[in-house]
């Protein structure tokens, strides 16, 4: 802010010396000219009210001549000053106005608001660097849920989109580079409060300075990155960034998951989702021979995947330059019928549109669907303004970058145990997870349920954690149910249960809870509520330990241990 | 030697001691204290003001602050005035003649200091 008042002083120096000079002239004239008053006589004006008079006269030229209409002397003096203070205001009020519009001034402005508006965020926070697709979706599905962000950007436009965006909570925003240290400060790298930062911008180096600023300035802070080649994702690995993420690796793999393991794919799958997002079925990928168009990074990732999958891919790519392309490659674009035909569309289970280009891609679905309508179609959407073309029941399985990124970093953030829980998930046979599949529809079938962690702690789980340190045995059975009537189990699941042993998926009801442990829950918005009372409160859990209510009162307490 | 340096110095200095002039003499009569001199004064004053704007050294920070310490007993001199002779009836008494000048004595005391720094950091200049 110091700077800002600088800046002003120094630029409006020369119109407030012109200004303060003109008026001093103006002052002292009128009071060295000889006037007349009323009577006739030789009258000097006095200072106080050359002074009111030149005041009035610069400003608005003029209340009339007082005290006494002024002499032809005076009113030549008068009328000189006019046009002088008059053009001097015009000079001060338009260096002003130019100041103001600085480009230098309004940075340093909205640098300072915005460092303003990050300090006093009070509760937990992330910064996010780039609100390009990916990042956009991100925070809005953060302030969905009451989170706030911080968010860096180099382009102006965007951080105007931010600040125009429709939310129930404001969130601060700053066109900056991202990759300088001082503008990650500014975002709230040091702030206590800060949980972590997400580098989600188009630049490959510039995420990758990113996590090596943060884990240099605050190594505390998780840092989760966007990842476009492997080198990088090495590089970033190699200081210990939190988690990063290739989106078309992360597809890729989920797609390998797919061909034998449907369930578990769909287990994924939905746990990607937010709370009441419809609940996909089953997707079983037809087994033998695909199409795969364009062999970029995504083709590169989902070749590798479906050949370890035990499928026989047939690669369709224009460059035939390019390194590590398959011998028996059919070179073009796939968007005409003599390349599809010559790759074998009429054999071919399933075809993945891959190019870096929307409409190509487009072009495949139609010209591949009309020679053979049994096609299994996986299209990549480059863009996410073209999500209405893609939205034709064309394609079973559309990959678009920025909701894979998206949806992806906020597990992440918002319920880290959920890859712990899919992770462990995947040590189980497909079976138990369609039986886990069917529980998850049962306790809600209209849509995905509300998935939420606890923490075994004195601020979130007042009455459990006091409990425990009392040496009552808690379970996880007695959050499962109902504190108005302790044989009514809640609609919920308990997925995942962490503690000083480890993590364990699927915990039994007679798992005993720890202070400091972390469960991972599933079920509907209201049995989470009801089970904060069995968390929060003492009352509430009391009936549920021992079936009986506890007097709440000292009173009450004193009756009951004398009439025991 | 350069212009800017003697246009700063000489506002400074022309501001301590037009503002003595006028604060010399009799405390009490108003004979010894021009008025033209206190407005000067205060016009010169002003302008070395508006002269130490957008300095950002320390240096810089105290001569600003003695100046606008100086600008304000100037103004308050004036004020006095304007009200014993303007606003009220009393006039010019001994008693406001002094006031006055005390006021006036007082930024005489700040655009000192203001000189005084000036002639310090020029001798700490000289190698």
């Amino acid at each position: 802010m110091d700077s800002i008042v600088f800046l002003i002083l120094r630029q409006m120096r020369a119109p407030l010396l012109l200004l303060t000079t003109v008026y001093a002239i103006a002052t002292l004239g009128l009071t060295l000219i000889p006037g007349m008053d009323d009577k006739g006589q030789v009258w000097f004006m006095d200072f106080f009210h050359a002074f009111y008079f030149v005041s009035f006269m610069g400003t608005t030229t003029g209340f009339g001549e007082i005290p006494y209409p002024f002499t032809d002397a005076q009113r030549m003096w008068a009328l000189i000053f006019i046009y002088i203070t008059v053009a001097t205001w015009v000079y001060t009020i338009g260096t002003l106005i130019r100041l103001w519009q600085n480009e230098t001034l309004q940075k340093a402005l909205a640098e300072h608001r915005f460092q303003r508006q990050v300090r006093q965020i009070s509760e937990p926070f992330f910064v996010v660097c780039g609100y390009g697709n990916t990042g956009s979706r991100l925070v809005k599905s953060l302030r969905k849920r009451l989170i706030r962000a911080s968010v860096l950007d180099l382009k102006q436009d965007r951080i105007d989109a931010l600040m125009l965006a429709e939310h129930p909570l404001f969130l601060p925003g700053l066109q900056a580079d991202a990759s300088t240290p001082r503008n990650l400060v500014l975002a709230g790298i040091m702030h206590p409060k800060c949980k972590s930062v997400v580098a989600l911008t188009d630049d490959n180096a510039v995420n990758l300075h990113i996590a090596i600023t943060v884990k240099v300035l605050n190594p505390e802070l998780k840092v989760i990155c966007r990842a476009d080649s492997h080198e990088i994702e090495a590089n970033m690995a190699s200081f210990g960034t939190d988690a990063i993420i290739d989106p078309f690796d992360s597809f890729a793999k989920d797609l390998g998951l797919a061909v034998d393991y449907p369930y578990q794919y769909m287990l994924s799958d939905w746990f990607r989702n937010e709370s009441g997002e419809p609940l996909a079925p089953v997707m079983q990928l037809p087994k033998g021979r695909w199409l795969l168009c364009g062999f970029g990074r995504f083709g590169r990732a989902i070749h590798r995947e479906l050949l370890d999958a035990g499928m026989t891919v047939q690669v369709i790519e224009p460059n035939k330059a390019l390194l590590n392309l398959p011998v028996n490659a059919v070179i073009g674009d796939g968007t005409e019928a003599v390349t599809l035909n010559q790759a074998g569309v009429g054999e071919a289970v399933g075809i993945i549109a891959g190019a870096d280009d929307d409409s190509n891609n487009l072009s495949i679905i139609v010209t591949a669907k009309a020679l053979n309508p049994d096609l299994f179609v996986i299209a990549r959407q480059n863009q996410q303004a073209n999500s209405r073309l893609f939205a034709h029941p064309r394609a079973e399985l559309v990959m678009e970058v920025s909701d894979v990124l998206a949806t992806k970093i906020r597990t992440l953030l918002t319920n880290p145990l959920v890859d712990d829980f899919l992770s462990l998930a995947r040590a189980h046979d497909d079976s138990w997870a369609q039986n886990l599949t069917e529980r998850i529809r049962k306790i809600s079938p209209l849509g995905f349920p509300e998935v939420w962690e606890c923490v075994i702690a004195a601020d979130s789980a007042h009455a459990v954690s006091n409990a425990l340190t009392k040496g009552t045995d808690v379970r996880v059975e007695h959050l499962t149910h109902d504190h108005h009537d302790r044989d009514v189990s809640l609609p919920v699941l308990a997925l995942l249960h962490s503690n000083s042993q480890g993590a364990f998926c699927m915990p039994s009801g007679h798992a005993s809870l720890a202070v400091n442990d972390r469960l991972l829950f599933a079920g509907s918005a209201a049995s989470r509520a009801q089970m904060q009372w069995n968390l929060q409160n003492e009352v509430a859990l009391g009936y549920i330990l021992t079936g009986a209510s506890l007097p709440q009162t000292w009173l009450g307490r004193w009756l009951q241990r004398s009439n025991s | 030697m350069n212009l800017e340096k003697v246009v700063f110095a000489f506002t400074i200095i022309l501001a301590l001691t037009l503002n003595f002039g006028f604060f010399t003499g009799d405390i009490g009569n108003a004979a010894h204290h021009n008025v033209y001199e206190l407005y000067a004064a205060i016009f010169v004053n002003a302008i070395a003001t508006i002269l130490k704007f957008g300095d950002r050294t320390h240096m810089g920070a105290v001569l600003l602050a003695a100046s606008l310490v100086a600008d304000i007993q100037l103004v308050a001199a004036a004020g006095v005035w304007v009200f014993a002779v303007h606003v009220t009836d009393i006039g010019l008494t001994p008693a406001t003649v002094a006031s006055i000048v005390s006021l006036a004595g007082g930024a005489v005391i700040a655009n000192t200091i203001s000189v005084s720094l000036l002639v310090i950091e020029t001798v700490m200049l000289r190698r």
